[in-house]
């Protein structure tokens, strides 16, 4: 399959430079990252994730220059003011004010920076150690993958957020302990698809060539083999950032990830939880904004995956 | 086919170990005398020195071990700190309602999941179809615990028509033999505890049946899919027989396999995934406790609820595997 159309399978893009892509129109200098782009941009539920994920990008970035208010500015006053379109709603407070009288929006806001740090820190643990291990597994094989493997398997015998929960009770609770937490139960993920690339890729002629010209085992998994399994990984990692934020959304939501007065989205809806009854909106906005970025990431991830892994589409 | 039931049973044995091992080592590099963690601040001396003796903490690491795997083989998994009554007692107490919770959930998501997923597939790129998957997409992207507080705003705080918490009302009285209470309702033909329990059910099932039931209905939709594209579905189409009589009959029993397996995966999470769901509608099952457990710092309770879930799981999972080889025996060829 490699042979007939090498712009399209992984793997392909050094064969694809020096054969020529046989692919109609496509000038044969055009690089396929460009393919894979203009395949990807077609795909409409794939770009609206994208655009989903650089609104709430930009909006964590310019979180100071776009908020009247600050998230932690107690105003007694204001307390649980309703949002502007309810009765005895304010401009001043679009979504509304919290027990505290803190603007909601504004909270919000800053809790999109914390979900997004806290998606790339786990998500970056999972990927970090989950593909050395993955790499390590499949290049070597023979004992030191069965026994990487068998750990793997350890840790997805506890269910996903079980072990997470039981990871901060020892660790004791908290933002950062709950990424670590976050990232240990991810790195199978990124192990389990690591390692299956590695091995596929393993075989292939391009490996045979580098080690033919005396190019060392790091050389090989970093420069050769490491950039044609990247695919799979970027979707998995795609969908592993809206599955972190949920899981960290979960854990704050117990009060085991980030602590008050920290604006984070599942500390939020805790806090409205206390409300239920007297203000709706404190713990209705968080959850769907968490609902929004984690659709974003999944929409992007199933885009990126029908453009980049076509073998992987259900 | 039985040498891949075996081989899948054996794997097993590795797995269900370390599980052992990590909870055993969690304790142990906690920092801290695991004594005193497991018994609490207000221990007796004697208390904490009977605890050392006990966990072998004298011994190297690995006796400890094998202590603590003996006393695990014997389901003697301590006391809580905060009750005094033996974890065991309690898991059993709570186990139920966890079940109970899990096959409800899987029920409601498992029967609407199909349904969705069949439509969608014979009515592809249909504006059901897109409405269903965007849905479903919805459905694994949401917070099932902002969920559940949702529905607990709408139809009880609002509209009043389920209770917001617990198995079963105050007032209602249950004569308890199983501890699953809609089944022992039925037992003792209480009709009116059996209506309440159903009630307090609905909730939590619910929101707990979201994300199985996104999972089922993608699932099902491109399994069919699949199955639709096969020669023997256009054979039956070209002998004239009816669309209904092709999807029933030909085109769900293979279709449904991978299916299966999904459900089984997914009711193997729900018997342990429930924590979040549990907490919020304070059903009293295992999940609910475990966090409880892990809020009050009851070590016994961490580690024995972990072991539960993790275990329930592992085996879950292979009932799946083997279930699965069983209806599908291509699978022992691979």
């Amino acid at each position: 399959m490699n042979e007939i159309a090498p712009a399209k399978t992984r793997g392909g893009h050094l064969a694809a430079r020096r054969m020529g892509t046989p692919c109609g129109k496509v000038s044969p200098d055009r690089h396929p990252f460009f393919d894979q782009l203009e395949k990807f941009l077609k795909n409409k539920t794939g770009v609206a994730g994208l655009v989903i994920i650089v609104v709430f990008t930009l909006v964590a970035i310019l979180a100071p220059v776009i908020t009247p208010h600050d998230p932690n500015e107690n105003a007694l006053y204001d307390q649980l003011k309703p949002p502007v379109w309810a009765d005895g709603g304010a401009l001043k407070n679009l979504l509304g004010t919290d027990d505290m009288g803190r603007d909601l929006l504004t909270r919000m806001i800053y809790g999109a920076r914390v979900s997004l740090t806290l998606g790339v820190v786990s998500v970056g643990i999972a990927f970090i150690v989950g593909s050395f291990l993955g790499a390590f597994a499949g290049f070597y094989k023979g004992w030191p993958d069965n026994l990487i493997m068998r750990i793997m398997d350890i840790i997805l015998a506890f269910p996903h957020i079980l072990l997470a929960i039981v990871i901060v009770a020892y660790l004791g609770p908290g933002l950062r302990n709950a990424m670590i937490a976050i990232g240990i139960i991810n790195i199978p993920r990124f192990a389990r698809i690591v390692r299956a690339s590695v091995m596929e890729e393993y075989e292939k002629d391009y490996v045979t060539a580098a080690r033919a010209v005396g190019a060392g085992n790091r050389r090989i998994i970093f420069n050769a083999i490491f950039p044609n399994c990247l695919a799979p990984i970027i979707v998995q990692a795609s969908l592993g950032f809206g599955a972190a934020i949920l899981d960290a959304a979960g854990l704050s939501f117990l009060g085991l990830g980030a602590q008050p007065p920290l604006s984070e989205w599942g500390a939020m809806i805790a806090q409205g939880r206390q409300l239920i009854l007297r203000a709706w909106w404190v713990m209705t906005f968080p959850g769907i904004a968490i609902l929004l970025a984690v659709l974003g990431f999944n929409l992007l991830g199933d885009g990126l995956r029908d453009a980049l892994d076509p073998r992987l589409r259900d | 086919m039985t040498g891949f039931i075996i081989r899948r049973v054996l794997t097993v044995i590795p797995t269900l170990l370390g599980v052992t091992v990590v909870i055993f080592l969690m304790l142990a590099v906690t920092p801290g005398d695991p004594a005193e963690l497991l018994l609490g601040e207000r221990a007796t001396q004697e208390s904490l020195d009977a605890m050392r003796e006990y966990l072998g903490l004298k011994e190297p690491l690995y006796v400890q071990y094998g202590l603590f795997l003996k006393r695990v083989v014997k389901f003697d998994l301590g006391e809580t700190i905060w009750t005094r009554e033996k974890v065991s007692t309690e898991i059993k107490e709570r186990f139920p309602a966890t079940i109970e919770l899990a096959v409800a959930a899987m029920l409601i998501s498992s029967f609407f999941g199909i349904i969705l997923g069949l439509i969608s597939a014979t009515r592809q790129y249909s504006w059901f179809d897109y409405l269903s998957m965007v849905g479903s997409l919805v459905g694994v992207s949401m917070p099932v615990f902002w969920l559940a507080l949702v529905l607990m705003l709408v139809f009880s705080l609002t509209l009043g028509w389920f209770p917001m918490s617990g198995r079963l009302g105050v007032d209602t009285d249950l004569t308890l033999i199983t501890n699953f209470y809609l089944l022992d309702s039925l037992l003792t033909g209480n009709w009116e505890a059996f209506w309440d329990a159903l009630r307090h059910l609905a909730l939590p099932a619910v929101a707990l049946s979201t994300i199985p039931l996104a999972i089922v209905a993608r699932m099902t939709r491109s399994s069919m899919l699949e199955i639709f594209r096969q020669d023997y579905i256009k054979t039956a189409r070209a002998k004239g027989l009816s669309e209904f009589k092709i999807v029933m009959k030909h085109a769900l029993r293979n279709g449904l396999i991978p299916v299966i397996t999904v459900v089984g995966l997914q009711f193997g999470i729900l018997m342990g995934g429930a924590i979040l769901t549990e907490t919020v509608f304070a059903w009293p099952g295992v999940g609910k406790w475990l966090f409880d457990g892990v809020v009050k710092r009851d070590y016994m309770v961490i580690q024995g609820g972990t072991l539960l879930v993790a275990t329930t799981f592992v085996l879950v999972n292979l009932l799946v595997d083997v279930l699965y080889a069983i209806i599908n025996p291509r699978i022992s060829v691979r």
